[in-house]
């Protein structure tokens, strides 16, 4: 009888949910205005980032700083097989799933020489595999010219489904609809896809295998876990939803150049991972809007609050930004470490150091 | 043929020798013993049967083949099954999620279904508590846990490595219950223990092990018996 009225609940919680995402655009854009339907685009780019890191980081607890390497690998395969560059025009659906692809690769290209580090060490050689990337990127104009090196690459196709162009605004009845509105229904439709993905891993004697191999190894491999081959897979499919991002990335801007994948960028996403909630999807994802939305609302408030207190601006309203952004971050993980709305397995562990830290005293 | 036979095992450490040549051997359905003091040997012999440790010489013969070669994580498929020291359960998983990860490597669904109905009919404390994160549980449940997750995975052979191992003595008892529980079962057993007593009482045979080598071996009860096992390990 309850577990019926659960299942009710939540499948009404659900209908809630996909209607308030199905017409949020419409909500935003009337009253925020296009810019902030661009701003949310970039929140589902970043959700789909971050969740393609908890896998790694979350799941199977390897600390990874070069993330970025996974969805630049996305954005450029977008970019070189869909613009004027080499003059390809490939469609979408051969691009993106091949970025992907070649992420994954790319993955497991890190993942093997990293097998038998953890921790710290990891992390550094994680942090220069991103950065090679990044290099390489801007690197290779000569004597070929492969990625066009720091211009970047420009007049990269928009999404084409069935002969309607995303870039495009889209003509209905007499309204008209901008570009954003069109992108933010392929981009939600990725990230369901995506979530769905990280649901089932996490669900599955996979994602039983990751939580085993983070705590103890020696148990792991005991009970028949292949350790070199479960970290792979969570390299590679981390960094296959990294490749999605980026090639969705690519064809919504219209132009990338090496600038966009730096070290911060990667740094980013692992503080949307750990300050939502690590390992626990809902967490991650609201991590990833919280701190993509945030620096954007602080960048509209900042300005005229000062006018309106001080009747000037005392700081500039790009540095005040960042500062209070930062500020909040520190704050955060004071007061929460486990993040905003972690896992119970997660609160359980903290609670845990808590205890231990207590009778040491 | 026995079901496990080694031949002048020799393990190393850098340059020291913990292991230095042993022979035994079990047969399908017993329950052996291996006793002796801190830093015989025993706990690098159980680990250089799963292949988490390399020997350095000698034979280990299972089941008919060598086991040079194997992999680590291939030993539980052939039904060779480690609980180590420790227990090495997964605290952060629930109770049902550790049964589960003793079946890692089986597919066979409805028999992991029926066969973790059973590890709960013989442990009904894990039932009440399969939604519980096993490093809440008491040290006595988490041995159950280890237990009950290594039937899950089909053993032939079972090694255990010091189940009593920082247990209260009433928790022990219990224990003890519980490894001639899974004996009964049909489970052959090879028990490491420093609780030389309770460990003889329950097996059919056992070996000494004193600074990396067999220095007795025979009848569980005769070595109950022996003058030298009493003054040593008994403590009379």
């Amino acid at each position: 009888m309850t577990k019926a009225l659960d299942t009710n609940k939540k499948v009404g919680l659900f209908l809630i949910a996909a209607v308030v995402l199905a017409v949020l655009p419409f909500i935003v854009g009337n009253t925020l205005g296009n810019s902030w339907i661009r701003i949310i685009d970039f929140a589902l780019l970043y959700v789909m980032l971050a969740l393609g890191l908890n896998i790694v980081v979350g799941f199977a607890g390897l600390l990874d700083l070069g993330f970025i390497a996974f969805y630049a690998v996305g954005a450029y395969t977008y970019a070189l097989l869909g613009s004027p560059h080499f003059g390809l025009h490939l469609p979408f659906y051969i691009t993106i799933p091949l970025g992907a692809l070649f992420a994954a690769l790319f993955g497991i290209l890190l993942g093997t020489p990293v097998l038998r580090l953890k921790g710290d060490y990891l992390a550094i050689v994680t942090l220069g595999f991103g950065e090679i990337i990044r290099i390489f990127m801007n690197n290779l104009n000569a004597p070929v010219n492969i990625t066009n090196g720091p211009q970047g690459i420009n007049l990269i196709d928009p999404i084409n489904v069935g002969g309607l162009s995303l870039g495009k605004a889209l003509q209905v009845g007499g309204t008209s609809l901008n570009s954003v509105y069109l992108y933010y229904y392929m981009f939600l439709a990725l990230t369901v896809l995506v979530v769905i993905m990280a649901w089932r891993l996490q669900h599955s004697r996979i994602g039983r295998a990751w939580v085993a191999l983070r705590e103890d190894d020696i148990a792991a491999a005991a009970m028949g876990i292949n350790i070199r081959n479960i970290k792979l897979l969570a390299f590679a499919l981390g960094a296959l939803s990294g490749g999605v991002a980026g090639g969705l990335f690519a064809s919504f801007q219209g132009f990338i150049s090496p600038e966009s994948f730096g070290l911060l960028e990667s740094i980013m996403i692992l503080a949307m991972i750990v300050l939502g909630g690590m390992g626990h999807i809902p967490g991650v994802i609201l991590g990833a809007v919280v701190l993509t939305i945030a620096p954007e609302v602080l960048r509209d408030v900042i300005g005229p609050l000062q006018m309106k207190t001080f009747g000037r601006m005392l700081i500039d309203p790009e540095n005040a930004r960042m500062l209070l952004f930062g500020l909040a971050l520190v704050v955060m993980m004071l007061v929460r470490p486990e993040g905003m709305w972690p896992s119970k397995r997660r609160k359980a562990e903290f609670e845990d150091a808590k205890e231990a830290a207590a009778q040491k005293g | 043929m026995s079901l496990l036979e080694v031949k002048n095992l020799q393990v190393s450490y850098g340059g020291i020798q913990a292991v230095k040549g042993i022979d035994f051997h079990i047969e399908q359905g017993e329950l052996v013993t291996l006793i002796g003091a801190n830093g015989a040997g025993k706990t690098t012999t159980l680990k250089t049967l799963v292949g988490m440790v390399k020997k350095s010489g000698g034979s280990i013969v299972y089941n008919g083949k060598e086991t040079a070669g194997i992999a680590s994580y291939n030993f539980v498929r052939n039904g060779l099954v480690m609980v180590p020291e420790g227990r090495g359960i997964f605290g952060k998983l629930t109770v049902e999620e550790n049964l589960k990860m003793g079946a890692y490597y089986r597919n066979d669904n409805a028999a992991i279904q029926a066969e973790t109905e059973r590890v709960y009919e013989l442990f009904p404390r894990l039932k009440e508590r399969q939604k519980q994160l096993a490093g809440t549980l008491s040290g006595g449940e988490q041995q159950m846990v280890a237990m009950g997750r290594a039937m899950l995975s089909k053993p032939k052979l079972l090694l255990l490595d010091e189940p009593s191992m920082g247990l209260a003595p009433i928790i022990v008892q219990k224990i003890f219950e519980i490894i001639q529980m899974v004996a009964a079962e049909g489970v052959t057993m090879l028990l490491v223990e420093q609780n030389a007593k309770l460990a003889l009482e329950i097996s059919q045979r056992g070996y000494v092990m004193e600074s990396g080598k067999i220095t007795m071996s025979g009848n569980a009860r005769d070595l109950l018996d022996d003058e030298r096992v009493r003054n040593a390990y008994l403590g009379e």
